[in-house]
């Protein structure tokens, strides 16, 4: 199994990764440090997909014998035209939770979420 | 252990917890003074939430802990890296890598793939960028009446670095190279490594770099709202219109009339240029959009 | 060879548990945006410069530019708020 592990080396370090994105994102109460967290559980789960297409001793998908390109000189390009999607993606989500947290710092002032939920409770006894 | 680094760093805002919601705020939510009781009943709440935050942070630990355990399980198992037999490398990649340069006339196999084969994919991802950008303008756009415009504009004048000479004179040697670099990575994207989405981000990298050193008004004079609104739509509606010709003309056998080229020049390969040049244009105003919104809440 | 791509796996991690420890939230980008370069060069070598080209113009550029725009704006508010 140890075997198993050393030989897949990049799936070993990019599901440490992710678990270390998911722990940042339990501990942190701050929204800017959760974004962080979710954006290193994005890279994580890329390397995890871009290390499965890897062949050893082959070459990146682009063509150096022009019209007929032999199969066995090249990797895998479908995860590389996945993770190309997914790389895109993630920055426009990263975006939109940054909008929301400048959106939760106008209306409570501050960027900690248990304060948020404190002050949420306090205006529904409130009202 | 960063404690040095810290304090070297001037902390623009630390993590913890220290501030507190402004005055307004505490002013609204405590009217009264807080009586004896009250205090007591606050440090024993308090107390108890304190212990809940240490039994959170084990659970969560240990729940982190967990997840990598069982992935780096699963992980065993798999098959062993760089092999060649692996089941990923099947008859789908084969037919990709032996037929693509023929079908699709481009030299880089995978701005074939993602720009010819899997297009409509890529038109998917360009419209998610379209709505994050306009989720964006919808969360923060602000609509600001002329006075508060100026008074701003005032405001900003304080920030602003206007007449820092080393930012310009830096700014006018690389914002140039960066936008001719950003232009070769679009154009020489079925040729060589690149593409629309990192030549548009390179793009939209130096315009934001420009706004930077030149301030807000040297920019508004090319690139505003109503600007920004016409490009992207028209970008995505030449996408959406060339592409679809293409499907029509593919899945019915019909003679298509757009020339496919020499493989490895630059005007080749068919609709794959257009097409980089329009996803590099939507992801260069998406970028410098998104920029523009955070910092002063308009295009 | 073997051994450059160690040190930078060795490099990925020390960053991503450094983010989650350090309190100081400009650091922590600093620390992200670092990680994000040497991704990129890991991206190369596992044979991917699409990627690789990519991840440097969009993860170490555009998106640490909208963390640290999106801290300067919340300190803009701060100072506001104190006044």
């Amino acid at each position: 199994m140890v075997q198993g592990l050393f030989t897949n080396y990049y799936e070993t370090t990019a599901m440490i990764v992710f678990g270390i994105g998911f722990a940042t994102l339990l501990l942190n109460k701050n929204i800017i440090k959760k974004i962080i967290g979710f954006n290193f559980m994005d890279t994580a789960i890329y390397l995890f997909l871009a290390s499965k297409g890897y062949i050893t001793g082959r070459l990146a998908p682009i063509s150096f014998e022009g019209m007929n390109p032999t199969f066995e000189n090249y990797i895998n390009p479908i995860p590389a035209g996945l993770v190309l999607t997914g790389i895109v993606v993630s920055v426009s989500f990263s975006a939109f939770f940054l909008a929301l947290a400048i959106r939760l710092y106008k209306a409570y002032n501050t960027l900690d979420l248990n304060e948020i939920i404190r002050l949420k409770n306090m205006e529904a006894e409130e009202e | 252990m960063f404690e040095g680094l810290i304090n070297f760093v001037d902390g623009v805002s630390s993590a913890d917890n220290t501030h507190k919601p402004s005055k307004k705020k505490v002013k609204k939510y405590h009217h009264h003074e807080k009586t004896i009781t009250e205090r007591l009943e606050d440090d024993v709440l308090n107390q108890k939430s304190d212990s809940f935050d240490k039994f959170y942070s084990v659970v969560a630990i240990i729940m982190a802990i967990i997840i990598i355990g069982s992935l780096l399980f699963t992980v065993s198992f798999l098959p062993s890296f760089g092999d060649p037999t692996n089941p990923a490398n099947n008859i789908v990649s084969e037919k990709y890598i032996v037929e693509g340069v023929k079908d699709t006339h481009a030299i880089n196999l995978v701005a074939g793939m993602i720009l010819d084969y899997r297009a409509f994919d890529t038109l998917g991802e360009s419209t998610v960028l379209f709505i994050a950008a306009s989720a964006v303008i919808i969360l923060l756009f602000a609509n600001k009446t002329k006075k508060e415009h100026e008074a701003e504009e005032k405001e900003e004048q304080k920030y602003e670095n206007k007449n820092d000479p080393i930012l310009r004179h830096g700014a006018l040697l690389i914002v140039p190279a960066i936008l001719v670099y950003g232009i070769y990575v679009v154009l020489n994207g079925h040729i060589s490594p690149g593409g629309g989405f990192s030549g548009g981000a390179i793009m939209g990298a130096a315009i934001i770099l420009y706004n930077l050193a030149f301030g807000d008004k040297s920019t508004s004079e090319f690139f505003s709202f109503k600007i920004y609104k016409r490009i992207i739509i028209s970008a995505l509606m030449f996408y959406a219109i060339s592409k679809s010709y293409s499907f029509y003309t593919g899945a019915n056998q019909i003679h298509s009339i757009i020339p496919k080229g020499v493989p490895g020049n630059i005007l080749s390969s068919g609709l794959i240029l257009p097409l980089n040049i329009c996803v590099g244009i939507v992801v260069c105003c998406t970028m410098f959009g998104f920029y523009s919104l955070f910092d002063r809440e308009e295009i | 060879m073997i051994y450059t791509v160690y040190i930078l796996i060795a490099f990925l991690l020390i960053c991503a548990i450094s983010v989650c420890l350090v309190d100081n939230l400009l650091v922590s980008l600093i620390i992200f945006t670092a990680y994000s370069l040497v991704m990129s060069v890991i991206w190369l070598f596992i044979e991917s410069p699409d990627l690789a080209i990519t991840e440097a113009a969009v993860g170490a550029g555009v998106t640490s530019i909208l963390f640290f725009i999106t801290l300067l704006k919340v300190d803009k508010m701060k100072d506001e708020a104190g006044d």
